[in-house]
């Protein structure tokens, strides 16, 4: 018993001394003095190339700026209390500021104020927190705007066709999800009036020409299936919204598979690399292309500037979107697929 | 079997002796927290400061609390993978109340950790009256909390909550460092597991009826009653975990709690807690839950990605049921 006992505590401690160069290797090598420039960077999770683009973008921005950045994900997109965690962290490990998308766009608004208290610069990226002033400033898309290109461009692909329309989301009460999708119908509208977002955030417009409507979490595997029992439910669909790419072929899978690829029009946002394949080999006629490598660039250079100079930024900084298609419409200003495939993400 | 309790009323072949071995083996996982904790001490001089400390214990309340509930269940041999969702279900029910239907907040409170209790009472029903696979029913009961969670609060995040159901997060000083209210009551949670485990009866048919069941029910205890009891205390318990999530974020998140069943399983192992049930401290998975969130901490501060502390932590847990094993082995 003696031996087996000994051996017991001898591997956990093999273990830790086996783990501790190994930790060592991949901790940066600068050890966080008062002085140096430490940013922090929390996406909402490790494995979107969305958010891998943008600590691409992070990292590049800090390196040349010879400053440490620390990351930090959550396990799933609306896993608040992992980010909470890392920003409590990354303000003791003494980060100068912190850069979020929020997967939880309320709940995440206590531990901002905490951080920005303790003195810490909070700039969200891609997300607005709710309310958006919770943070010192928002880069983000406009994800309003990248709904209404695509609606804008389907009515014009349409004309005089009765619209009969399936929009797969992301999730009921997702901000990026509400904005996108109103701002499609809102483009797709002759009203001006309706082109500017709804003050509810939470809702998706009612609106009659809309005859499915599923939530899908932006998954292409679940997009597929909701298409299939939007098909089921009503034939005549011959327009698609989806809230990004892998949620639009996704779509394209089921069109397919029921014959109807070629007389549905799918239109997406995002503008991954991905998602500009499916747009070349035609499964999708437009997406909204979006940058995560700007947003992030821009929010390390903030970060560092505040270190320095003590400026923060403030407001809402829009990062862009480019309407991308191959079949151009007119009146619907549009850049083509090698525009697309040069400046897309994952 | 060389239990961490007086085993000698209980199950026949128990030795009910505490060797030296199995004494040493409680503090394995003690000695590992204090190795990890020394690293990151020399690493970065953050790391150990009264605040910094107490925020890992902040950081791992939710799931602390939870892990008392999976402890007690996994000692009778069972699991639970709907703790995470019903946590979630009961934050959000008292949340929820308490600022959209204007219940009074302790009412609201009382009715969401009741909510706990109910989805407990569920999974010791199922599992006792049909004999079902622990496993499979809390399997089962992860997906009804989860919907049930989803389709109650809209998927909408309840903020403005009334100071009774934040209370758990305001903090009091000792020295320079603020303590959460959630922090003591996750520590006394802990104490009175321990002292319930340790010195009642009712503890002691707990270590029984996972070790041994037949003979536990041979022995003259009522072992679907204890069960249920057991499944009951644990969905109590995970209610309470709600209203510490939402003094910790400040909101009724239906969506917290996603992977804190795995999380609070792996707490357990790491303690020191057989799978196989009868043979585990609480103490140790106290110690567990700790031990995630040193790595969580210090990993962050050193500059490591928080991927690497999921590496970090899986190694850990098969290392841990490997040691069991051989304990196990040893005992047969």
């Amino acid at each position: 018993m003696h031996r087996n006992a000994a051996f017991r505590v001898m591997a956990v401690l093999a273990l830790l001394v086996a783990a501790m160069p190994f930790m060592a290797a991949v901790s940066q090598p600068a050890q966080a003095q008062d002085e140096e420039i430490i940013v922090g960077l929390i996406t909402k999770t490790e494995s979107n190339p969305f958010f891998v683009k943008m600590k691409e973008g992070a990292q590049a921005a800090a390196d040349e700026a010879g400053v440490q950045l620390l990351t930090a994900a959550g396990q799933f997109d609306a896993d608040n209390a992992s980010q909470v965690t890392a920003i409590e962290n990354m303000v003791t490990a003494g980060a100068q500021g912190i850069l979020i998308t929020p997967g939880d766009t309320k709940a995440i608004v206590p531990a901002i104020e905490k951080a920005r208290e303790a003195g810490v610069l909070v700039i969200a990226l891609d997300t607005p927190t709710e309310p958006m002033d919770a943070a010192d400033a928002l880069f983000a898309t406009d994800n309003f705007m990248a709904g209404v290109l695509i609606g804008q461009y389907a009515k014009a692909v349409m004309g005089d066709t009765e619209p009969v329309i399936a929009t797969i989301d992301g999730s009921t009460g997702v901000s990026v999800s509400v904005l996108r999708h109103n701002g499609f119908l809102a483009g797709y509208s002759s009203d001006a009036a309706a082109a500017t977002p709804t003050a509810d955030l939470s809702v998706f417009a009612d609106d009659a020409r809309v005859v499915c409507s599923q939530d899908a979490e932006g998954d292409q595997a679940l997009s597929q299936t909701a298409m299939e029992n939007c098909l089921q439910a009503n034939g005549d669909i011959n327009v698609v919204y989806t809230i990004n790419e892998p949620a639009a072929r996704g779509v394209y899978t089921a069109l397919k598979a029921a014959g109807r690829e070629n007389d549905v029009l799918v239109v997406s946002v995002d503008g991954g690399c991905a998602g500009i394949e499916a747009l070349v080999a035609g499964e999708i006629a437009a997406t909204s292309q979006q940058y995560p490598l700007v947003m992030a660039q821009m929010g390390v250079e903030a970060v560092v500037n505040y270190a320095k100079t003590g400026e923060k930024p403030s407001g809402y900084t829009d990062t862009g979107v480019t309407l991308i298609t191959d079949s151009p419409q007119e009146g619907v200003p549009s850049e083509d697929s090698t525009f697309g495939t040069e400046n897309c993400w994952g | 079997m060389s239990t961490a309790v007086p085993a000698d009323s209980v199950a026949p072949g128990a030795g009910g002796v505490r060797s030296l071995a199995s004494q040493l083996w409680g503090l394995g996982p003690l000695l590992a927290l204090i190795l990890a904790s020394a690293y990151f001490a020399t690493q970065s001089d953050r790391f150990l400061t009264g605040p910094n400390l107490s925020l890992v214990v902040q950081q791992s309340l939710v799931v602390g609390v939870l892990a008392i509930g999976q402890t007690l269940i996994i000692l009778t041999a069972g699991i639970d993978l709907s703790c995470g969702a019903v946590m979630a279900l009961s934050s959000v029910v008292m949340a929820r109340l308490a600022v959209v239907s204007g219940v009074n907040p302790f009412i609201a409170l009382l009715l969401g950790i009741l909510v706990g209790g109910l989805f407990g009472l569920a999974n010791g029903a199922l599992i006792t009256r049909f004999d079902l696979p622990p496993f499979i029913v809390t399997l089962g009961t992860l997906n009804i909390a989860f919907a049930v969670t989803y389709v109650y609060s809209q998927n909408q995040t309840i903020t403005r909550v009334p100071p009774l159901l934040s209370f758990l997060g305001n903090t009091f000083r000792i020295g320079g460092t603020s303590i959460t209210y959630g922090t003591v009551l996750l520590f006394a949670l802990y104490i009175v597991t321990w002292y319930v485990l340790r010195q009642t009866a009712a503890g002691r048919h707990v270590y029984a009826a996972g070790d041994n069941p037949e003979g536990a029910r041979r022995s003259g205890i009522n072992t679907t009653k204890l069960l249920i009891s057991v499944y009951v205390v644990a969905g109590l318990l995970y209610g309470i975990a709600g209203w510490v999530s939402i003094g910790r974020t400040g909101a009724g998140d239906p969506n917290a709690g996603q992977t804190d069943n795995l999380a609070s399983i792996t707490a357990v192992v790491l303690g020191g807690t057989s799978l196989f049930g009868g043979r585990g401290r609480i103490m140790g998975t106290l110690i567990g839950v700790l031990i995630v969130g040193v790595f969580r901490n210090g990993l962050q501060l050193i500059g490591v990605e928080s991927v690497f502390q999921v590496l970090i932590t899986g190694i850990l847990v098969i290392l841990a049921v490997i040691v069991d094993q051989f304990a196990r082995k040893r005992q047969l």
